[in-house]
Formats: C-alpha cells, sequence, structure tokens
C-alpha cells in the first residue's frame, strides 16, 4: 500500500513540476493542480497510512486512532489550495483577455516596454 | 496619568484631526493642541516625583522572549524633553493653524505632527532600546511625512527622502550597537545597561557597539559629514522646521547620547570621537551659516553648529560639562524655535525668505522685530539673556580642555566658531530688520495677526526670564537633569548666573562678540571670497550615491527578475531538488520499523487508474478539455484514496472542491485558447522532463522512506484524541481540531480564502472596465454553441435537487463535530447546491433570485467566527477558546451545545461566500445583453444563424 501512495505521489510530483515548467498559463495552472494533489497526499501521509482506523472517537471500544493532525492540515490546505487556484486562474484569464496572450514569461519587447514606461 | 497615556495619547489623538477636518479647520487644530494639551498636563502631574529624583515607571512584559518590554520611565532627562516636545508642540499647532494656507490640508499635517508627537514622546520615555529603537524608526518615518507635506514642491518631496535616507540608515547602525549593547549587558531594559558601566567599558565590543550608536546619534542629530540632510529638510512648512529641526527630533540624538551618557562616556574613543565631531560639527555649521542668504537656511546650519556645540559638550565626559550641555538644549530649544516662527512670519509676510531682498522691516513690522531681534541676540550670546549663559559655560569648559596635548585647539576653535555664530546672529537682525525700508518686497509686509506671534513671543519672554533669573526659573531642573544623566551621582559645584567675574570665558565672549560685528561689517568682500571658494556640494554628492546605488539594485533586479517566470520555477525547483539531495547524501536513515500494509486488489485498480490518467495528462496536456477531464479522474482518485485510508473528512472536501474547481477550470476554459501550441525546443522538454522525474522520484521515495518508519519523536496527535472530546466536546477529532484546538489557524485561512475571493472580483471589475468587455462582447464561442443552452432535463433536476441539496448541507454541518464533516464541507456542499442552478438555469436567471451579495455573506463569516473568538475573552479565556454543554429540551432527546458550533457557522458562511464570489465573478465574463429570458429552458433561436454563419464562412474560405 504504501509503496502505492509513494509511486502516486512521485508520479503526480513530477507531472505537476513538468507542466509547471511549459510557457503558456493553462498547462501551468494545470501543474499546479497536480502538485497540490501530490502535496496534499504527501503531507496526510506523513501521519502514516492506516485502513479502517476511524478519525472519530468511539466510547464503546478501544481501537487505534488515524492520526488526525495531517488530516486537519491537508483539510484547509485543499481549501485554500481553491482559493489558490480561482486568483490564478482569474489572473491567466485576466493576463489573456487584455493582451491576447497566454505566456507566462514576460517577452523582450515587454520588458522594453516596461522600462520605457519607468524613465 | 500613567506613562502608557502619556505615549499612548499623541497617537490616539492623530486620529481626530484627520477626522474632524470636515468640520473646519479651527476643530482639527482644537483637536491636535487639545491632546498634546492633556498629554502635557499628565506629565505636569508628575513634576514633584521628579524634582524630587524619584523615577516614575509603567511596565508591562510584551514579549518577555525577545527582552522586549514596553517599559516606560521618567526621570530628568525625559521630563526636560517630554516638556519641551509637549510644550512646544502646543505652541508648533497654534503657529500652524495660522501659518498654513487655506489650500494646505491642514488635517493631514495635524495628523502628520502627532503621530512625530508620540514617536518623540515614546522615545524619551522609554526604558527599554528595544521599544526606544521602534519609536526612533517611527519619528524617521513621521518626519519624513511632515518634510514631503507639500507634496507639489519637487525639493519637498527631495529633502524628505535625504531624511529618510540619512536619519534611516542612521538609525539601522544603531539597532545593531544597541543589540549589541543589549547583549553585552543579558538585558534590553535600559535602567539595567545604565547600572553597568563597567561590564560594558571593559567588553571588547564597547567600540564597535558606541561607533554604532553614535552612527544613529550623529545622523539624526546633523552632526559632520551627516549635516547636509538638515538644511535639505528646510523645504517643510516653517511649523515643521521649528518644531522637529529646532526643538525635537534633531534633539533625539543630543537625548540618546545623555541617555546613555553614564555608560559610553568617560573613555577616551568618547572623547575624540564626540567632543571631535562636535566641535567640527560647531564650527563648520557656523561658518556655512554666515554665508547663506535664505532665512530659514541660515537657521539650519547655525542649528547645526548648535548641536555640534551640545555634542562636544557631552563628548568632554566631564560632569560640569554635561550640565552646561543640559542648559544649552533648553535655551538653544527656546530661542531657535522663535527665530524660526520668526523666519516664517518674516516669510509669511513679505513673500520672501532671501535676507538680500529683505531689510528695513523694523519699522512695517515693530511685533517681529522685538521678538527676532531679542531671540537673535540670545543665540549671539549677548547677556542678560539665556543663550548667553550658557555660551559662557561652554566657553569656560572648553578652556579646562586639552586635546592631543594641545591646551589651545578647543578653546580656539570654539572661539572661532562663537564669532562666526554672532555673525551670523547679528546679519540675520541687521540685514532683515535694519537699514532703510524698501519698496520692492514681494508682498506688503505688516505685522501678523495675534496667532502667529503669541508663540514666539511667548518663547521670547522665556528667554528673558531665564536670561535675568536662570538660577530661579530652570535651576531645579537643570539640576534634576543633569543629576539623571550623570547617573544619580552627587552634581560638582556650578552657580547658573549672569556674572562669574573675570573669566577667560568673560574674555571670550567679548572677542566672539566683537569680532562677530567685525565679520559682519566685513561680510560683503567675506561672500566674494565664499563664493569663490571651491567647495563640495553635499545635495550632488548625496544624489550621485543614490543614483549609482539605485543603478546597482535596478541592474541586479533585471538580471534576476526579468519576468521570464518559467525561468524562476525551474531556479527554485533545481534548487529544492539539490537541497533534497544533500540532505539524502549527508543525512543517514534509519531502518524500516513499520510493516508495509497490505494492498488488494481495489487500491491497485486505482492506482492504476491515477497513473494512466496522470500519464494522459502529459501526453494530451495540448488538449485541454481532454486533460481537464483527465484531471477530473485524477481528483476522484485521490478523494477515493482518502476515504479508503481512514481520513472520511478529508474524502469529502476533496470531492466537493473538485467539483467547484472542475466548474472553474471550465469555466476559464471557455476564453482561454483550447490549444497549447508546441513552443518549447526538445532539448527544453528533456530538461524539463529530466528535472520532473528526479524531484518525483526523489517526492516519492522521501515519502516512502517515511511511512515505513515510527514517529521520531512523540506526536502530538495523542494530545489532540485525548482532549478532543473531554476539552472541545466533540468525538470528530479533526473537526474539533479544526474549530478549536487549531481554530486561530482556522480563523485565519477563512479569512485568506475571503481576500482571495475579493481579488477574483476586483480583477474581473478592472479586467471589464477595459476594452475586454467589447472584445468579449463580440468574441465567437470556440464550438459552435448548443442551441439548448437551459435544458429542460437539467432544470428540473436541479430544481428537485436544491432542497436536498441544502439538506444535506444542512446535515453535514450539523453532524461535523462528532462525525465526519463540518462548516468548510457544508459550504463547499451548499454552493454547488447553489452553482447547479446557475449553470441549469443561467447566470441572469440565478442573480435575479439571489438576496444576498457574497461580500457580504464572506464578511458575516469572518465577523461570526471572530465573535465567537472574542467570546471567550468574557469568560477570562484566550481567544477562540470553545465551551460547550448539553440541553434537554422535551421533547428532544438532550443534545449538546457547543460554542465551537458558532465558529463553525463563520467558517461555513466564509467558505460558501468564497466561492460563490469566485464563480459568480467568472460567469460574469460571459455574461451578454439580452441573456435574460423569461423561461429558462427555451430553445437558443441563435443557434442556426450561427450555424449557417459558420457554414458560410467554410464556403467562401
Amino acid at each position: 500500500m504504501e509503496a502505492l501512495v509513494a509511486s502516486a505521489v512521485g508520479v503526480l510530483t513530477a507531472a505537476g513540476i513538468f507542466l509547471i515548467l511549459r510557457r503558456r498559463t493553462f498547462p501551468v495552472i494545470l501543474g499546479l493542480s497536480l502538485l497540490t494533489y501530490a502535496v496534499n497526499v504527501f503531507l496526510f501521509a506523513t501521519g502514516r497510512l492506516a485502513v479502517n482506523a476511524p478519525a472519530v472517537l468511539n466510547k464503546y471500544e478501544d481501537v487505534p486512532y488515524t492520526d488526525p493532525l495531517p488530516q486537519a492540515l491537508v483539510l484547509t490546505a485543499i481549501v485554500i489550495s481553491f482559493g489558490m487556484t480561482a486568483v490564478i486562474v482569474m489572473i491567466a484569464l485576466g493576463a489573456y483577455l487584455s493582451a491576447k496572450d497566454d505566456h507566462i514569461d514576460m517577452s523582450a519587447r515587454d520588458s522594453v516596454d516596461d522600462a520605457g514606461e519607468d524613465a | 496619568m500613567s506613562l502608557f497615556l502619556i505615549a499612548a495619547l499623541p497617537f490616539l489623538g492623530a486620529v481626530f484631526p484627520a477626522l474632524l477636518i470636515r468640520a473646519g479647520r479651527n476643530a482639527a487644530a482644537s483637536a491636535a493642541g487639545l491632546t498634546t494639551f492633556l498629554a502635557l498636563m499628565g506629565l505636569l502631574i508628575h513634576i514633584p516625583d521628579v524634582m524630587s529624583g524619584t523615577v516614575v515607571t509603567a511596565r508591562f512584559d510584551w514579549i518577555p522572549g525577545l527582552g522586549l518590554n514596553a517599559n516606560f520611565m521618567l526621570d530628568g532627562l525625559g521630563f526636560m524633553f517630554a516638556l519641551l516636545i509637549l510644550g512646544i508642540g502646543l505652541l508648533i499647532i497654534l503657529y500652524a493653524r495660522f501659518y498654513l494656507s487655506r489650500e494646505d490640508p491642514m488635517g493631514q499635517f495635524y495628523t502628520y505632527l502627532l503621530l512625530f508627537q508620540g514617536a518623540m514622546v515614546g522615545i524619551v520615555l522609554s526604558d527599554n532600546i528595544l521599544l526606544l529603537l521602534i519609536f526612533w524608526e517611527l519619528t524617521s518615518l513621521s518626519s519624513f511625512l511632515l518634510i514631503g507635506y507639500w507634496k507639489h514642491l519637487p525639493e519637498g518631496r527631495q529633502g524628505a527622502r535625504m531624511a529618510l535616507a540619512v536619519t534611516g540608515s542612521g538609525g539601522l547602525a544603531m539597532i545593531a550597537g544597541m543589540l549589541i549593547l543589549g547583549n553585552i549587558v543579558g538585558s534590553y531594559d535600559l535602567s539595567v545597561i545604565l547600572q553597568n558601566r563597567e561590564l560594558i567599558q571593559a567588553s571588547p565590543y564597547y567600540l564597535p557597539a558606541l561607533i554604532l550608536i553614535l552612527l544613529g546619534c550623529f545622523t539624526k542629530s546633523a552632526q559632520f559629514p551627516f549635516h547636509f540632510w538638515l538644511p535639505h529638510a528646510m523645504a517643510a512648512p516653517t511649523p515643521v522646521s521649528a518644531y522637529l529641526h529646532s526643538a525635537t527630533m534633531v534633539k533625539a540624538g543630543l537625548f540618546l547620547m545623555a541617555r546613555m551618557w553614564p555608560v559610553l562616556a568617560g573613555t577616551e574613543a568618547w572623547f575624540y570621537i564626540v567632543a571631535t565631531t562636535g566641535l567640527v560639527t560647531m564650527l563648520i555649521g557656523a561658518v556655512i551659516a554666515l554665508f547663506k542668504d535664505d532665512l530659514k537656511a541660515l537657521l539650519a546650519f547655525s542649528t547645526v553648529s548648535h548641536l555640534g556645540l551640545v555634542t562636544m559638550l557631552l563628548g568632554f565626559g566631564t560632569k560640569i560639562a554635561v550640565v552646561a550641555a543640559i542648559f544649552h538644549i533648553i535655551n538653544h530649544a527656546t530661542f531657535k524655535a522663535a527665530l524660526f516662527m520668526t523666519a516664517g512670519i518674516v516669510d509669511h509676510e513679505t513673500g520672501t525668505r532671501d535676507i538680500k531682498r529683505l531689510g528695513g522691516l523694523r519699522h512695517l513690522m515693530p511685533l517681529t522685530f522685538t521678538i527676532g531681534t531679542i531671540a537673535a541676540l540670545s543665540m549671539a550670546g549677548i547677556p542678560p539673556l539665556n543663550g548667553f549663559l550658557s555660551k559662557e559655560m561652554m566657553l569656560e569648559e572648553t578652556v579646562h580642555t586639552v586635546w592631543r596635548n594641545s591646551h589651545y585647539l578647543v578653546p580656539g576653535l570654539a572661539l572661532l566658531a562663537a564669532i562666526f555664530s554672532a555673525a551670523y546672529s547679528f546679519r540675520f537682525i541687521s540685514h532683515v530688520f535694519l537699514g532703510p525700508a524698501r519698496d520692492d518686497y514681494p508682498a506688503h509686509p505688516h505685522d501678523p495677526p495675534a496667532g502667529l506671534w503669541l508663540a514666539p513671543a511667548f518663547l521670547v519672554v522665556l528667554v528673558v526670564l531665564i536670561g535675568l533669573n536662570s538660577a530661579t526659573i530652570v535651576g531645579p531642573l537643570v539640576a534634576v537633569v543633569s543629576s539623571a544623566v550623570i547617573g544619580g551621582e552627587k552634581l560638582p559645584y556650578y552657580s547658573l548666573k549672569l556674572w562669574h567675574g573675570f573669566t577667560p570665558a568673560l574674555y571670550m565672549s567679548i572677542v566672539a562678540t566683537l569680532g562677530g560685528l567685525f565679520l559682519l561689517a566685513l561680510h560683503r568682500r567675506g561672500e566674494t571670497v565664499w563664493n569663490a571658494l571651491p567647495r563640495p556640494e553635499a545635495k550632488t554628492i548625496f544624489d550621485a550615491v543614490i543614483g549609482a546605488l539605485t543603478a546597482v539594485s535596478r541592474w541586479i533586479t533585471d538580471e534576476l527578475h526579468n519576468g521570464v517566470i518559467s525561468r524562476y520555477a525551474i531556479i527554485l525547483i533545481a534548487f529544492t531538488v539539490g537541497l533534497g539531495y544533500y540532505a539524502y547524501s549527508t543525512g543517514t536513515i534509519g531502518v524500516e520499523t513499520r510493516v508495509p500494509l497490505p494492498a488488494p486488489i481495489i487500491p491497485i485498480i486505482g492506482w492504476l487508474c491515477l497513473i494512466v490518467a496522470t500519464m494522459g495528462i502529459m501526453w494530451f496536456h495540448r488538449n485541454r478539455l481532454l486533460s481537464l477531464v483527465l484531471i477530473g479522474v485524477v481528483g476522484l482518485i485521490v478523494s477515493m484514496a482518502f476515504n479508503y485510508l481512514s481520513a472520511p473528512d478529508l474524502a469529502l472536501t476533496q470531492i466537493s472542491v473538485e467539483v467547484v474547481t472542475m466548474i472553474l477550470l471550465l469555466l476559464s476554459l471557455n476564453f482561454l485558447p483550447t490549444e497549447t501550441p508546441w513552443d518549447s525546443s526538445a532539448a527544453r522538454r528533456w530538461r524539463d522532463a529530466a528535472i520532473s522525474v528526479v524531484a518525483g522520484i526523489g517526492a516519492g521515495g522521501l515519502i516512502y522512506a517515511l511511512m515505513l518508519r515510527d514517529f521520531a519523536f512523540p506526536t502530538i496527535s495523542q494530545f489532540h484524541l485525548a482532549n478532543s472530546y473531554k476539552g472541545g466536546g466533540g468525538t470528530n477529532v479533526v473537526n474539533v481540531i479544526l474549530v478549536d484546538f487549531r481554530g486561530f489557524d482556522t480563523f485565519g485561512e477563512i479569512i485568506v480564502l475571503g481576500i482571495a475571493a475579493l481579488i477574483i472580483y476586483a480583477l474581473t471589475d478592472a479586467v471589464l472596465g477595459t476594452s475586454v468587455r467589447a472584445y468579449l462582447l463580440n468574441r465567437k464561442p470556440h464550438w459552435p454553441q448548443s442551441g439548448d443552452s437551459h435544458p429542460l432535463m437539467m432544470v428540473v433536476a436541479t430544481r428537485v435537487l436544491m432542497p436536498i441539496a441544502l439538506m444535506v448541507g444542512a446535515y453535514i454541518f450539523f453532524r461535523g463535530h462528532n462525525q465526519p464533516g463540518g462548516g468548510f464541507i457544508a459550504g463547499l456542499v451548499v454552493a454547488i447546491a447553489f452553482l447547479m442552478q446557475y449553470m441549469a438555469s443561467g447566470y441572469t436567471w440565478a442573480i435575479e433570485r439571489q438576496r444576498f451579495y457574497y461580500h457580504g455573506t464572506i464578511g458575516w463569516g469572518v465577523l461570526i467566527a471572530a465573535a465567537t473568538g472574542l467570546g471567550a475573552w468574557f469568560n477570562e479565556r484566550p481567544f477562540l477558546t470553545s465551551d460547550f454543554g448539553y440541553l434537554h429540551w422535551r421533547p428532544l432527546e438532550e443534545f449538546e451545545w457547543a460554542t465551537a458550533m458558532l465558529f463553525d457557522t463563520g467558517v461555513f458562511l466564509a467558505v460558501l461566500g468564497a466561492v460563490m464570489l469566485a464563480l459568480d465573478s467568472l460567469s460574469r465574463l460571459a455574461w451578454r445583453p439580452g441573456m435574460a429570458q423569461e423561461f429558462p429552458m427555451d430553445i437558443n433561436p441563435l443557434r442556426d444563424a450561427l450555424i449557417e454563419e459558420e457554414q458560410e464562412k467554410k464556403e467562401q474560405g
């Protein structure tokens, strides 16, 4: 089981990073989403894996519980990463709609324009 | 009045002028004046204590771990400075009310002034050097605002920047010095530091600490070679110059030298650094002042010179010199503030400050003439005025000072400075007021209204009274302050009186006065020589240095931050991978202690799905829609994995977030290109692939190793499991951690989420405000639209599902504390229920039925959460401590009631509002006029037209 989770984390990380290194906004967003999965599962797994172990206390029997702390951290991380994705999507959309260009890198022409404005 | 209150009053009062300016300028000025007056009264209440030598203290441990305590103390030294700051502050507030014109934003002025005043009071009352440093930097910042008050003047802006750069960097040096000092002593409390003279002076770090602290003092007090900022700061309105640059801010450096005198002074290093700097500054300031034509520049350089004088006296390191220094600080504050205000009056009434264009004002402005002349004579050191007394004491001290075996160097140079000082004072009188009246003043000069002359007149009365009867009026104060400076030891014998007999100082005074008159007579010729001399222009040098620094910073920034985001990303990733490799190759890894769990067939199938989907994304990522579908598969598997691995809360959250994220990405894809073109070279793709694979192996290997080993340290999860029910009243430990144990984190999270939603809203608004709107209205969709934009089946289904979905939301919310669920998940579920209506029936239809704005929902959520947290305070518990109890309402079963539930309500509302606001904003991009339809489920009549158009195009193309 551990091997499955670890290899999944590895594959998701690799795919996420590869997409983050692309030069258009949309693949980068996809890459961030994949990396988010990887990081969340990673954090969750730091609590060690447990199958059929409740996170809910039970007063009738004494069973080994799962580690609740990473779960709580990951829960907020999932929600926050939605917020982050939404902001990035909006930035990407705004940039594309304003400039009709979805490159994430500033081109040499843009840099020149920028310097011109400063001077 | 508590010292806390005295220090806080100006800050609290700073709010009022800015608000009250709508009620008129008098209201703003009165508010500022009243605040200062209250603080001043609060200070004066402490007179009996201070005069008896008691130190009043107020202590409060702020961050004890850092040694940062909000400790205040009031001794003689602090009292005198606070008196100057608040007393002259009051006069300045009165003066400024009449000085500033109608166009000047007076509310702002008083707000800045009070902020500055508070910072100054803070400095002089601090009993903790870290606290003192905070106030010290605050004076730099608030004086920046004051100097640059006339924003439309380039000199004002440049002067403000220069002052901030010089005093700010001095302050940075001082922080280092103070930290060293605190480290030597082991405490940051001044009262402790002041007891440890031997320890400090014996330390090898004494010299660096001394130099760094003195850098702070010298920059603040405009000592050579940092004196150049002060004249440029004169671009400020005159009340600011009178307040900051004569009475208060520039004296902060002197204050600190006096404050630190008991522990830092008395060594050779102290004498040669401080006394020499003071002497040089005194001389240079006096010489330059004589040749300045701008009245304020003259006064500025004279201030530099007088600050040098006091610095020199403190540098001598003898007790009697300290008495002279203290006495001169008082005297200088009175006559120099009066002179600045006089210069302001002259400027105000004649329209110019240029001495060359003035003269003969004696007859036109008799009152101003009287005030200005008395103050200037005091500055020149003419008996019986107060300036004479302290200047004579200074001269007397120089006679007893030996500099490198030379008995004549210090008194000689001091005498020379005194001659120039007398000369520029006489010049101030004769070239402005004396001589024939002219007929080419820019305005018609006459004496100003009482509001302008009252303040300087009051100060001049003090000048005369102190001069005539110093022993009674300021004698006790000088004694108390001096003994505070020298650390409570016995004061040497001295007497504050006009006539000391035929002493060397008397002869020197006479020479200074005669020499001053002589120099004045030669002024015209001297000026020719002066103008012919080559001089370094401080501003040019400063600008060149700053320009070079800016160029270097710009170069570094441009090189590092060239806008190629993929480069930043690869640097970050490569660096992280490198760090990981370093840790792996140098660290050790323990033996496996856990037995791997078995992997049944179902998880293996899930794993296969995930891997195939991920590979599919890699393969097809140029087809954006397809990769979105595949990423949905990944998300689904991840949430199922959470469920399988005993994390039902995570599974619920992940799956609902998944839905929302997919809708979001689909919406955005509507506007983005549908394909990603090939634009990386093959080499680059291989490089990226290599780095990604390495990173993936690293992350996977790390977590694999981690999962097979037990915790190296005992985890705190046991605490949470043990206390969840007893302390938090819930059996769902994850939820109890979220709303109780780590409630503060969650509180921060919902705020962040709310901010993210607001950013999205604001960005949409900004984008729609540009030409983008026209583009959006005219653009063609990527694909031919389905004719049935609101299909009947879906509309009916979502309508039926709505109450069910809401009930599920409510159910998940209420069970959250004890069973998987809670505010986060409930918020997402309810948001999805709303989103279904948007999708099925259209944006316009949905918002027509919307009763609450999502901004408000977010706001209420955060407020409810905050209010729940605050509620704990009323029960004398820390923020966000939760409480619970059991209620039994018949005929209901007994049920639990927890404040955490209220907090969770806040979470629920904030999440709901944030999700809805984000998606609602994005949907606005798709809005077109005429989209609203009476029936939400009709056929789109445009479909046929669109298809025909497409076909026509094909035929033509």
